[in-house]
């Protein structure tokens, strides 16, 4: 099936089919979604505006059976970060949409009037419909009804915070079991339910994705998943998830807790993989569970309440450190019960949290009231209450609505759970990432902590900058390929995986590209994403840390983040 | 001399969680992991008072150890 464009103007409500531009034929996934955010939306423009446009993308090898190749990128201008933005989401979306023949799915304009609409992706093309039975609705219950009137088809979905135009808002992509894997961070649901889209149908028929020399592939392949299997994250991510982190990150003096002001937090036994390894057990839930069919890593899981019920899947570190060591819970399940709600709101499970710390630092709530959290994401979030809204709109909103000068965000988004003092590393990602503060785009702690890829001491200056430069430049282009990030654990140790998944990509297509072709493609997309930014007003000052990172030294190392603007500002001498 | 020792992962099973363990002084991290019966090159990383250390680091008296199989996340 020939790859096409699938546009949709929600102005005049019309869709098109197009040709690909030969601009974009080699990319995919965050690659493409970069590339045509950055031809098509004026850097300047409101994120929530007409002129904003929401680009979902597969990467190149999704669709394929290519081992952990599900992943779905979602571009736009970002309404949290004012910045370009990529989120990438598991789940089947991306395997579907690849197999309609689609490799790009844009959504411009505005429609005029106060209707809502679904679209239906096919082989075809795309279909607009009036929806009015959904909206309102959480994203359980719109895959609920969609599972009755349109069994087995993939699903992309925005929850109320969405719909409510929240800077904070996801987009959710359903996993083969009903839960929900989110393009989390920087507001991309916001985006859609600007555009007046509910949610997003996918039936792919009976589509394949073509591959240009299936012999080569079905044996590249082969070598790929047999490094992933046999790499030794890839074991304990199947154990303990990615929760595993608790531990070794709260050891290490990185754990930031109660919103930023220490490094390690009490209650960390009890909200770690080990103790949640054991909790999903005692409780006949699943420890390992895959969010799209071909991950041979499987690092969601599914996690029962007492009774032996679903409360979650898909459990991440990050969603438990936030509302764990950031606002001192140390009871999972009712982190696994904020987790299922802010599911159903559509909301981000790292800047919704983090909001709720600088919240509780403002004494909206008390530290450790795991009870408020869940009520105030249910009365509050979900009905967009004035606090509703300043929290829906990330932890910036907060700082900014309660007078916190500790925010800890960089360009307004949520830091995540890594301190940037005692790792140094990590804070330099946050500092110049083109999407503000995300560990995902430069996980400097796989060499800084975890001894992947080497060992760069945390809390020394020396070598972080060329790090993250480094692990930034690769994690765009494997962002690219539909791969899931944690590849890049055996990419970084086996020397066998990377020449694997680069002979993938050259059997899908019957090109021959090289590693040097995939640093290039690397340092293109974070040149496009960076122009984009300055074109959109930013510059190098946005580059930095808030203030208290400098100022404020975290124990139990006692450390602050001690770069100096110009030293950062290296990063991009590429 | 004193030394606490924490472990984790699957490193726990049919081990401990933490516990204190008395080693003659010279101790290194990796002689730890041998008195435990670990398997050195299933080792991903030992903190020392929560810095990194090697095998071969030196352990003093009243030094809290942290051996973590090779994990990772994110």
């Amino acid at each position: 099936m020939t790859e096409k464009i699938f546009r949709v103007n929600m102005t005049d409500l019309t869709t098109s089919v197009e040709d690909v531009p030969a601009a974009w034929a080699g990319h995919g996934g965050r690659g493409l979604t970069s590339t045509i955010v950055a031809a098509e939306v004026e850097p300047t423009c409101h994120p929530l505006g007409p002129k904003n446009k929401l680009v979902f993308a597969p990467g190149l090898l999704s669709g394929t059976v290519a081992a952990n190749s599900g992943r779905l990128s979602a571009g736009a201008k970002s309404p949290l970060t004012g910045t370009i933005k990529e989120a990438n989401s598991g789940g089947t979306a991306a395997q579907f949409l690849a197999r309609c023949g689609c490799k790009a799915l844009i959504i411009e304009g505005q429609p005029k009037g106060d209707g809502w609409y679904s679209l239906m992706v096919t082989p075809d093309g795309v279909t607009i419909s009036e929806e009015k039975d959904l909206i309102g609705k959480g994203n359980f219950a719109v895959a609920g009804a969609l599972e009755s009137r349109l069994p087995g088809k993939g699903l992309i979905t925005i929850g109320p915070a969405g719909e409510m135009k929240m800077a904070a808002a996801n987009i959710s992509v359903k996993d083969p079991d009903g839960g929900m894997r989110s393009n989390g961070r920087g507001g991309l649901g916001a985006v859609m339910g600007s555009k007046k889209v509910k949610f997003i149908a996918i039936d792919p028929r009976d589509g394949k994705v073509e591959i240009a020399d299936p012999e080569k592939f079905k044996e590249a392949n082969r070598t790929f998943a047999k490094a992933l299997v046999g790499h030794p994250v890839s074991k304990a991510l199947g154990q303990y998830g990615t929760n595993v982190l608790v531990n070794i990150i709260n050891e290490s003096g990185g754990l930031p807790t109660r919103n930023f002001t220490l490094g390690q937090f009490e209650g960390h036994e009890k909200i770690s993989g080990e103790t949640m390894y054991d909790t999903i057990i005692a409780r006949n839930g699943k420890p390992k569970h895959n969010c799209h069919p071909g991950c041979v890593i499987q690092c969601s899981q599914v996690y029962n309440d007492a009774s032996g019920k679903k409360i979650t899947s898909g459990f991440e570190y990050e969603s438990i450190w936030a509302m764990g060591a950031d606002c001192c819970i140390d009871n999972l399940d009712q982190i696994a019960e904020a987790d299922r709600l802010m599911d159903d709101i559509g909301i981000d499970s790292i800047e919704t949290p983090v909001a709720m710390g600088v919240a509780m630092e403002a004494g909206v709530l008390s530290f450790g009231d795991g009870s408020g959290i869940c009520r105030v994401l249910k009365e509050e979030v979900a009905k967009g209450t004035p606090l509703g809204r300043i929290i829906g709109n990330g932890a910036a909103s907060v700082g900014r609505a309660y007078g916190v000068t500790r925010v800890p965000v960089v360009k307004n988004q949520a830091i995540p759970a890594y301190d940037p003092r005692a790792i140094k590393g990590i804070g330099i990602t946050y500092a110049t990432s083109t999407q503000g503060a995300d560990h995902t785009m430069g996980y400097t702690i796989a060499t800084n902590i975890l001894g992947v890829g080497g060992k760069v001491d945390p809390l020394t200056k020396e070598g972080q900058v060329e790090l993250s430069r480094n692990l930034q430049i690769a994690t765009a282009a494997i962002d690219s390929t539909g791969m899931c990030l944690f590849i890049a654990f055996a990419a970084l140790d086996d020397q066998n995986c990377l020449p694997a998944l680069i002979e993938m990509i050259n059997a899908r297509f019957g090109i021959a590209l090289t590693g040097d072709d995939v640093v290039s493609l690397g340092q293109y997309i974070l040149k496009t994403e960076r122009a984009f930014n300055l074109a959109a007003g930013f510059t190098n000052l946005d580059d930095r840390l808030p203030d208290f990172f400098y100022t404020e030294p975290v124990a139990p190392h006692n450390v602050v983040f001690d770069f100096s603007g110009e030293e950062i500002d290296t990063f991009w001498n590429f | 001399m004193q030394v606490t020792v924490k472990l984790f992962a699957f490193f726990r099973d049919g081990r401990f969680k933490e516990e204190g363990r008395e080693y003659p002084p010279g101790t290194t991290v990796g002689d730890i992991v041998n008195s435990l019966g670990i398997v050195r090159d299933e080792v991903g990383v030992v903190l020392v008072n929560s810095r990194q250390a090697g095998l071969e680091a030196a352990v003093a008296e009243n030094d809290a150890v942290a051996i973590f199989p090779v994990i990772g996340g994110g």
